[in-house]
């Protein structure tokens, strides 16, 4: 190796390149959230092209499903958004029922509401806390993963698994809601709120953070639009669109909650709507509560479609061969094509379902709200500077397992 | 709201709207290849519908149809009245319909995905690179033809002699993940189940054209021949032991 002064020493070892530099940034690298390339040029460190290139988490998602039943997609839909699963099992399971023509009794309804709407509070949770990280400020992530650690012990005491659930089933869920569900979620909510709280007092008036955040990464209303941005990302950039209130499914339509719109679209815009949206969420969660009836059926009564109950299984003939006829030929749907779509923890999730009328799907699509948020990315990214990427590509919130399926 | 936008594409395009549907709530309008682009600038553009807000674009295989083989469809929605519409287009394997890139920014990506799961070029695309697969994967995998389980690993997998297992794992380990078609198997023709089934159910004859199936059994014949030898010898163990 030649010592360091030798090179000093000579002049044209100091002569910087006149041509833009190109700089790989992951799949490996800790900001990129484990799976996504960034090629860019550099002048200096400004940003001057961009090719953003998804793919390493691509596991076959939809291939996948043209091969089971319409059950078996309920652990892989799981896996899409594995920060919110529960809002792509009800995803799932209102797309096949839609297929179905069938509506699953209110408390299911509201069971599922109050389950996805915990699911993305712990959603926005986590991009808002990794977002601060990712700019240093590490406490604000351990607090509010705190909060959602226990948002997911009551899902764990719900579903029996802390992230991957394969909770929902087509016309109502797995099992009907434990006693305590209620006054689970009631003595969570006052955390939450003081979460939330001690987290804006942490970080709102943090000169760093503001800096960081306010004016970095803008995206206009036309590019969202044009990109077919989504979510809280959309909403930011000033689209008031929200699944729940423009296309209301289960029973949103009951509630009163607010729609956060953002001005600017920058990230300092992404994650106050976030915050908000928490705020609106546990809204949400209290009014359901309150208007959940506490007895009743949870799955639909079509012995077609709903597994019977595990005692009659091992007890009599009639429940033996229904179950053993659902799980081994899967339910029957008609032919048809439908896309059903639901607010998910990143906007739009549709999924676009193809039957030709036999157990298995002919077709699945899912529409991924990461994939067109992060495809945007490129217009927030380019101009800016190379250290801009990590808090604004933190505020898309690129989750592997969807965007890529 | 949605039939509002159906009318006003049939009165705009009279014949040229080849097909209608409202099945399931979901409004849509077929248009052939030629009309695509043409149809899609209309409903961005027009003063009344505005559909500025892209969704979604994919494509849907149906080898069987003598027609056309894929269906392209698309949806958008306007954000000025929240009106949504999916438009539908039937392409040939060779043909390549317009691309929708110029119109909104999401195409972009989306037809991408489309050319590199399903071999669909767009033309004057400014980038029909593939997106979610490497540029050395050959074939089209959501195409119907494309078998599930061909893996084409970039970095040929590792031959482990001691371990009985290919990896990422073996084809037979495991639950099969397959609904089984009764009708088919039955009648012989067994292609929607995954060959490790057909062995597991003692049926290999229909599957013997399978790869592997035939790697199954090569394997399975191998673990009996090495378990008879090893038989052998723990007979011939004990007599050298009484000979000492």
């Amino acid at each position: 190796m030649e010592p360091a002064d030798e090179l000093l020493n000579d002049e044209a070892a100091l002569e910087l390149s006149e041509d833009p530099m190109r700089l790989n940034m992951g799949p490996s690298h800790p900001a990129m959230h484990g799976t996504i390339r960034m090629v860019m040029d550099l002048d200096g460190e400004t940003v001057v092209n961009l090719d953003v290139q998804p793919g390493y988490l691509h596991r076959g998602f939809e291939k996948s499903c043209e091969r089971g039943t319409w059950a078996q997609v309920f652990p892989y839909a799981d896996r899409l958004n594995y920060v919110s699963p529960m809002l792509n099992n009800v995803g799932w399971s209102l797309a096949v029922e839609k297929l179905l023509e069938i509506e699953v009794p209110e408390r299911c309804q509201y069971y599922r509401v109050i389950l996805g709407e915990l699911s993305r509070i712990s959603d926005h949770f986590t991009c808002n806390g990794a977002s601060a990280m990712e700019l240093g400020a590490f406490t604000p992530f351990l607090w509010l993963l705190k909060v959602r650690d226990w948002v997911w012990d009551i899902l764990e005491r719900e579903t029996g698994a802390r992230m991957t659930h394969s909770f929902g089933r087509i016309g109502g869920m797995a099992e009907p809601p434990t006693p305590t569900f209620k006054d689970d979620v009631l003595r969570v909510i006052p955390e939450l709120h003081k979460v939330v709280k001690e987290t804006e007092t942490m970080l709102l008036g943090n000169r760093i953070f503001l800096d960081r955040m306010q004016g970095v990464g803008v995206l206009t209303k036309e590019q969202a639009l044009s990109y077919g941005v989504t979510g809280p990302v959309a909403r930011s950039a000033g689209i008031p669109y929200d699944v729940r209130k423009d296309h209301p499914y289960l029973v949103y339509d009951r509630f009163d909650f607010d729609v956060p719109v953002g001005e600017d679209g920058d990230n300092w815009d992404r994650f106050m709507v976030r915050l908000e949206e928490i705020r609106q969420s546990v809204r949400i969660i209290e009014q359901a509560i309150e208007q959940m009836p506490d007895d009743g059926p949870v799955n639909v009564d079509d012995p077609r479609i709903v597994y019977p109950e595990k005692d009659a299984v091992y007890t009599t003939i009639e429940a033996t061969i229904a179950h053993f006829k659902l799980v081994m030929e899967g339910l029957r749907t008609p032919k048809g094509e439908v896309y059903s779509f639901t607010e998910g923890g990143n906007g739009e999730l549709g999924f676009h379902i193809v039957s030709d009328g036999s157990g298995t799907p002919y077709r699945v699509r899912v529409r991924p709200p990461c994939w067109y948020n992060l495809a945007s990315a490129r217009e927030m990214l380019l101009g800016g500077m190379i250290a801009d990427i990590i808090p604004t590509f933190g505020s898309v919130n690129m989750i592997g397992g969807e965007c890529d399926r | 709201m949605s039939q509002a936008v159906v009318d006003r594409l049939s009165t705009q395009f009279g014949e040229r709207v080849l097909e209608t549907s409202d099945a399931f709530g979901d409004y849509e309008a077929t248009f052939a290849v030629e009309h695509w682009v043409e149809a899609a600038q209309f409903v961005k553009e027009d003063a009344e519908l505005q559909m500025d807000h892209f969704i979604d674009l994919t494509a849907i295989d149906y080898p069987e149809r003598a027609s056309a083989r894929f269906d392209v469809t698309l949806m958008v929605r306007s954000s000025v009245n929240g009106a949504r519409i999916r438009l539908r287009t039937r392409v040939k394997e060779d043909e390549e319909p317009g691309t929708l890139s110029g119109l909104w920014a999401g195409a972009n990506w989306a037809e991408r995905e489309v050319w590199d799961m399903f071999g669909i070029k767009f033309k004057g695309h400014p980038d029909m690179r593939r997106i979610l697969l490497y540029e050395e994967f050959v074939g089209h995998p959501l195409r119907k033809d494309y078998p599930i389980d061909k893996a084409q690993p970039l970095v040929p997998y590792r031959e482990v002699g001691e371990i009985e297992k290919l990896a990422p794992f073996g084809i037979e380990e495991g639950q099969p993940f397959a609904r089984i078609d009764w009708e088919s198997r039955l009648a012989g023709r067994d292609e929607q189940v995954s060959p490790s089934i057909g062995v597991q159910h003692g049926q290999r004859r229909t599957l013997s054209d399978s790869e592997a199936a035939e790697q199954i059994q090569a394997r399975i014949e191998a673990r009996m021949a090495s378990e008879a030898e090893a038989e052998t010898e723990s007979d011939a163990a004990p007599k050298e032991g009484s000979e000492a």
